[in-house]
């Protein structure tokens, strides 16, 4: 195989030795051509992958995603009958955050209309009617409480005796964001293999792409025999057969979902009532029976991909060789296993690779059917779980991390056994 | 030689008679709403009664497959064993309660089993079932048994969908093979769901929402595609074997890897619950794909036609636009449909990006109709509104889509 870097280089060399005005200008066209493609995946695919690594090996919660503020609440003691009645205005300050402090805290208020202060707490200051407080740190659990001591005046009275709380508090803090912090943990990665359940999880996420894969390619191989010779209505089949893949996962699935219902749905009241099983069948709770049904789910869903390309590459077959072979008296199954097979063996295996990494890759499927209940945990379903359900975005993204890796050794086999294309 | 002809017969009497009774059966139960039994075991027994007539009195060779006196004959064998096995309630209730509906059905279950069995064998020689006819005979059972087993998992699941929109809930629980519908009750009621979820959920918006996201997507996926895929195709400069590589690649990266980078980053940015997040995100998934499946198009278009606008005095730009654009129409509309049903069915950024129902696409407002507080036909009804638009679509250009996608993005 050779490697794109020794090539370029190759290439490079021979455009400076031409180094013709045409070849220069081609490769600068061609890279402003190719600049909006690069740019795009660049900021939307390259770089989360990249932040993905980051992720994985910081402590961050979903919750942290947020970066802790000041909290500030106002409270008012005391009433106010006549002019001179003094009341206690307190603001009682916290982080938002259970264990990250913010520093630099200013929060502002403005000072209701005929209050004077008596007394004011020492991190105050009050110019005109506004009020400033500013304080160098919030320590994380801790609350402060800054009392303001107000006497009232007539004209407080007169103004029909506002709320002082009425008046909104503005608070503003700076902290430390964990995304871009320098603390790291390798706490991620030690929940994810410790646990028993990562063997788990590898062995169904196996299983599944396995189950998933070979059965939409030996559906796809079966219908594509079905509808390789013309009939009439054979357009329509064809369309219709695409249906599952063509159709939004969300719809489908759902109608899984109901159909397979244990209680009200339509298959188990059809199996039931053809007498095919005494009870009732748990298709997507039960555990082990669970994973045949996301199996069965994905194989159907998937088969009129793998059935469009076998199909077309079975119409581009030339005659000739069963042609031929029905002279000498070849019988259908022999023709089936001799001759077509062998041809198809090309599209079969690049489909099944293709097939195995998207397969692999899937999420909505296994989430929408069973949420990952029932042992149906894959690892995409468990990055889910871990970031969002548990609320752990490190260990989800150690997750994906993991993900990445079984993926790239895929991805390898796939550019060393898969097709070899022309020119590429 | 003969005992393979028998066989066959009984194995396909067996196959037929089960699969025309469970079908047409549990059809007439949806349909119609008659609670029927069904009796797919005995069905089995009278098509294997019915398919061993109909191969036995072939008149030693001499009466064709579809000899008008075979096929009846074997009919009524069918009918008897059938009617005897099931005490002369072959659909579960006694023939006297509805008899012209009960003998309508039997007589359509005799003729779909014993033409069925007639057709797997056709004009084979029975009595000396050489390999050849013997595996074409098996091959016909094979595939008959195929078309039925594909329309029927492929159709089932959409008719069960479109018809439980139609429906109660209660009635839905009280008997799930039940997916008849009463059309006398009026427009209205019929359309209840749908009309509530226009009304109270907001389903008009969500379209043109999903809509605008789609067709945005397709614009700027093709805007950013088409010049890279030709620079691809067609230019040279160093490094171009390794980008059309790494192109596949990132067509290989899973969305959920990129999900918790992407919403760490997007809400830090306070792109999270907006659109203009969607629209940055979907492109940059279906960029490579298009891209790849365009540069394969591309490529086999001929050269000649290009360096002849070359000569002529194009620029390159200009034979892009006046010359490739052009020859390129059938793939590039495959692409950009390929990509707006990409987007259209997107579920998984939408679910986890959008919170406010204001801005929800049609897929995650599906997805929030999934509560135990919003019936089921609600959900079934949101679900055929997502899916008819992409169906409809996808019929329409059914040529084009296939073909692109066969075409331009793996070679056989």
């Amino acid at each position: 195989m050779d490697t794109p870097a020794r090539l370029s280089a190759e290439e490079l060399e021979a455009a400076r030795k031409r180094t013709g005005p045409i070849e220069w200008r081609e490769m600068w066209l061609a890279f402003s051509m190719l600049a909006p493609t690069v740019l795009i995946v660049a900021a939307v695919v390259l770089l989360p992958l990249a932040a993905n690594f980051w992720i994985s090996v910081k402590p961050i919660g979903l919750a942290e995603l947020r970066p802790p503020a000041p909290i500030v609440r106002e409270r008012v003691r005391g009433e106010i009958a006549a002019a001179g009645d003094v009341i206690r205005v307190e603001y009682r300050v916290r982080s938002s955050s259970q264990d990250r402090p913010v520093t630099d805290v200013i929060f502002n208020d403005t000072l209701t209309e005929g209050l004077v202060p008596v007394t004011i707490p020492e991190e105050c200051s009050i110019d005109g009617a506004a009020i400033e407080c500013r304080m160098a740190e919030l320590p994380p659990r801790e609350r402060f409480t800054l009392i303001f001591e107000l006497e009232a005046t007539a004209a407080y009275l007169d103004a029909g005796s506002p709320n002082p709380r009425d008046t909104e508090v503005e608070a503003t803090g700076r902290s430390e964001n964990v995304l871009t912090s320098f603390e790291f943990t390798l706490e991620n990665f030690r929940k994810v293999f410790d646990a028993r359940e990562f063997w788990t999880v590898l062995w169904v996420s196996f299983v599944y792409t396995i189950g998933g894969t070979a059965g939409a390619l030996l559906l796809g191989l079966f219908a594509a025999q079905l509808l390789n010779s013309s009939f009439r209505g054979r357009g329509i089949l064809r369309g219709l057969f695409l249906f599952p893949y063509v159709s939004p996962v969300i719809a489908v699935a759902f109608t899984w979902v109901f159909l397979l219902d244990p209680f009200s749905g339509t298959v188990n009241a059809i199996l039931t009532t053809t007498g095919v099983t005494g009870e009732t069948i748990n298709f997507l709770g039960q555990r082990g029976l669970a994973l045949t049904t996301v199996i069965a789910f994905e194989a159907w869903r998937y088969f009129p991909l793998s059935f469009l390309f076998i199909l077309a590459r079975m119409q581009s077959l030339s005659s000739d060789l069963f042609e031929a072979a029905e002279m000498d008296g070849a019988s259908p199954f022999q023709k089936f296993f001799f001759i077509s097979l062998p041809q198809l063996v090309g599209i079969v295996s690049t489909l099944f690779l293709l097939r195995f990494i998207w397969t692999f890759n899937k999420f909505d499927d296994i989430f929408l059917l069973t949420g990952g209940a029932s042992g149906t945990r894959t690892f995409t379903v468990n990055v889910y779980e871990q970031a969002f359900a548990i609320s752990n975005l490190g260990a989800g993204a150690a997750v994906a991390v993991v993900i990445f890796f079984v993926l790239a050794i895929f991805v390898f086999g796939y550019f060393r056994f898969g097709p070899k294309e022309e020119g590429m | 030689m003969q005992a393979r002809g028998i066989v066959l017969a009984v194995i396909f009497g067996a196959l037929w008679g089960y699969i025309a009774a469970i079908v047409l059966g549990v059809s007439i139960t949806m349909v119609f709403a008659v609670p029927a039994a069904l009796t797919g075991w005995a069905a089995a027994a009278a098509g294997i009664v019915g398919a061993l007539a109909w191969l036995l009195l072939d008149n030693a060779g001499r009466s064709g497959p579809y000899d008008t006196r075979r096929l009846v004959i074997a009919m009524i064998a069918y009918a008897i064993v059938l009617l005897l096995l099931t005490f002369f309630a072959p659909l579960g209730f006694a023939l006297g309660e509805r008899p012209v509906g009960g003998v309508l059905v039997l007589l359509v279950m005799s003729i779909v089993t014993v033409l069925a069995v007639a057709a797997c064998f056709d004009d084979a020689p029975w009595r000396e079932l050489r390999r050849y006819k013997f595996e074409t005979v098996v091959l016909r059972g094979l595939k008959g048994f195929g078309f039925v087993f594909f329309t029927v998992i492929v159709a089932f699941p959409f008719y069960a969908m479109l018809m439980t929109s139609f429906k109660k809930q209660a009635d839905l629980l009280a008997n799930p093979l039940d997916y008849s519908i009463n059309i006398t009750q009026g427009f209205n009621e019929l359309f209840s769901s749908y009309i509530e979820l226009f009304q109270d959920f907001n389903f008009g918006r969500l379209i043109v929402i999903s809509t605008v996201v789609s067709v945005v997507t397709v614009i700027v996926t093709l805007a950013a595609s088409i010049p890279g895929a030709y620079a691809i195709a067609r230019l040279r400069f160093p490094g171009r074997i390794g980008f059309s590589r790494s192109i596949l690649m990132i067509y290989m990266v899973p969305a959920i890897v990129l999900v918790i980078p992407l919403y760490a980053v997007f809400s830090q940015l306070g792109l999270r619950d907006t659109l203009l997040g969607l629209m940055i995100v979907y492109p940059a998934t279906t960029i490579p794909v298009a891209l790849y499946m365009l540069q394969g198009y591309f490529r086999g278009l001929p050269a000649e036609l290009e360096e002849a606008g070359m000569m002529d005095g194009c620029t390159r730009i200009g034979v892009i636009w006046r010359i490739t654009m052009p020859l390129s129409v059938p793939a590039l509309a495959s692409v950009a449909l390929y990509v707006f049903m990409i987007a259209w069915n997107e579920f998984l950024f939408a679910f986890m990006f959008l919170d406010n129902p204001d801005i929800f696409t049609l897929s995650r407002g599906v997805v929030s109709l999934n509560s135990s507080e919003v019936p089921r036909q609600h959900l079934m009804a949101g679900a055929v509104i997502v899916t008819i638009p992409i169906l409809v679509i996808f019929l329409w250009f059914e040529r084009f889509l296939v073909s692109g996608l066969t075409a331009g993005s793996v070679k056989g």
